[in-house]
């Protein structure tokens, strides 16, 4: 393996293996004993604002009859599923109006328009038209992914080297390889990175779905337990929320030094 | 196989700062049009390796670019080995001034896209790694072109275009950005392909005596629009030397002149 290959992997490694993960240790330790030290001497009482050592109990419980895992699977589920249909709608749609720069100037309006709604806003048209269950909170994630990875796709296609394609053109590349050899691989650092911002919005936003929209999910746990005047279960839910939501970037950050992805990092550091 | 015919090409381009000031009315109808080549003929022997020259910004790779076919002249034609050139084509590769390695494929798998149509692996495999050695980056096989030296990247450039055997080679200011002792080795190398696989070489610079150094032929384009000031073979033995070939350094001094640089030292 080339040395300045394993120079970038040291670079971008130590930030889960090295000192930041002591900070990172030391910072949530302050977290927790603020958090215990608001909730003893707030003069709130535990069933309002319940401290640390109450929230973990009642999220040791959540665990133990298995409610917790029942919600977080729903909530993994529903962004699965609607992730992987905005990136494979999604995707495609932006390579083509990255190569064709008419269809682009047709489209974009619309997508730009699109984009800013919030895919809350959605909620009542999503419920209307799947009821209630999965399909609208698919639907809801699906529409928070979908317009930034086109955007972010088009972007990417049309700002790759011409020279590339040129390149394509002298070694008479067909169709199929222009894409497969050169577009996808120019994009995909890109990509992972647009793949990496879409998927935290779009766990922003299972959440909110999951409070109207079906009866499961860690959002219909927190809503649930708020109906139930149980702090502590809402902020076990936030907990949750939280951890998966640094692991889904946590995997991101990983796919984006996969070697693939090397060439970029390097052109982009000097 | 490599016979180039450059018939009475021009090229003129829309001149996009006048259009824009439409409001002023200043600009006569033919000032929106930019000329860039006018009437270039040009004929290239099977296996000559023919140097243009010219000042910068003359046309010189719009001309080279045209005879790849990545772009139409507006009047006249190319015809290499009698098939008109109306697109880029595997017969003719373009050897690009900034790097065109694919910065997402090892130096091998660059190398390979020209015989990537072979359908026997081993012969392949064979194919790819002769060319390898041929530009001397045995060990480098698998490094990606950041990972290389500029020099090394144009040699794994040129093993990616000799492998796929093409009838002409065009290449566009083949060592700019290098430092001096590279560029001299890259010339060196270039000189000793074209001896090796006597393949039709198309070569743009700006650099005088590259073109005296290397070329079988030096074409010299004037100021924009370019047109063929000189044209004239040159028969001197190889490795040339000024010192030791003095019409050589005559006609050094005179392509200077011509240039517009008058003391040549």
């Amino acid at each position: 393996m080339p040395s300045d290959y394993r120079r970038i992997r040291y670079l971008t490694r130590r930030g889960f293996n090295g000192k930041p993960l002591v900070w990172a240790g030391i910072s949530f330790a302050g977290m927790l004993i603020t958090w215990d030290l608001l909730a003893r001497f707030s003069g709130w009482s535990a069933q309002v604002f319940p401290g640390p050592i109450p929230v973990f109990v009642s999220m040791g419980e959540l665990i133990a009859d298995g409610t917790l895992l029942r919600h977080t699977v729903a909530s993994l589920f529903r962004i699965t599923v609607g992730f992987y249909l905005a990136v494979l709608l999604g995707l495609p749609l932006g390579i083509f109006l990255g190569r064709h720069k008419t269809f682009n100037d047709l489209f974009n309006p619309i997508v730009q328009f699109l984009k800013p709604i919030s895919p809350i806003a959605w909620i009542p048209l999503a419920m209307l038209w799947f009821g209630i269950g999965d399909k609208p909170a698919i639907f809801l994630i699906f529409l928070s992914s979908f317009f930034p990875l086109v955007v972010s796709t088009a972007i990417s296609v049309s700002s790759i080297n011409p020279v590339f394609f040129q390149v394509a053109a002298n070694f008479n590349f067909s169709r199929l390889e222009i894409i497969s050899k050169i577009i996808i691989p120019a994009i995909t650092p890109a990509t992972i990175t647009a793949f990496r911002i879409s998927l935290a919005i779009a766990w922003l936003v299972v959440v909110a779905a999951e409070m109207i929209a079906v009866p499961s999910g860690l959002g219909y746990l927190i809503l649930d337990s708020r109906n139930a005047l149980r702090m502590d279960y809402v902020m076990a839910g936030m907990i949750v929320i939280g951890v998966i939501g640094l692991l889904l970037d946590f995997i991101m950050r990983r796919l984006g030094q996969l070697e693939s992805t090397c060439w970029y990092h390097f052109e982009h550091r000097q | 196989m490599g016979h180039i015919l450059v018939d009475s090409i021009s090229k003129e381009y829309p001149n996009r700062r006048k259009q824009a000031r439409w409001g002023n009315g200043s600009g006569s109808p033919s000032s929106g049009i930019l000329p860039v080549l006018s009437n270039i003929n040009l004929e290239v022997g099977d296996g000559e390796m023919v140097c243009i020259l010219g000042p910068s910004g003359c046309g010189k790779s719009t001309l080279l670019r045209i005879i790849a076919g990545f772009e139409t002249p507006t009047t006249g034609s190319v015809l290499i080995d009698g098939q008109l050139v109306v697109r880029p084509s595997s017969d003719n590769i373009f050897v690009f001034q900034s790097n065109g390695l694919l910065p997402w494929m090892t130096v091998w798998e660059n190398v390979e896209l020209g015989v990537r149509k072979l359908p026997d692996l081993r012969s392949r495999e064979r194919k790819v790694a002769e060319q390898i050695e041929i530009v001397e980056l045995e060990g480098f096989e698998h490094h990606y072109p950041y990972q290389l030296s500029g020099g090394m990247q144009r040699r794994a450039e040129l093993a990616r275009a000799l492998a796929i055997n093409p009838n002409v080679m065009i290449m566009d200011e083949p060592f700019s950005g290098l430092d001096f002792l590279t560029h001299m080795k890259m010339r060196e190398e270039v000189v000793n392909m074209h001896i090796f696989t006597g393949k039709t070489t198309l070569v743009v610079t700006h650099d005088i005596d590259d073109a005296l150094i290397m070329g079988d032929r030096i074409v010299v384009l004037g100021v924009c629009p370019a047109q063929v000031r000189l044209n004239l073979r040159l028969d001197f033995p190889r490795p040339r030397d000024f010192q030791k070939l003095p019409e050589l350094n005559k006609l050094r001094q005179q392509i200077f002149l011509m240039q517009g640089v008058t003391y040549a030292v």
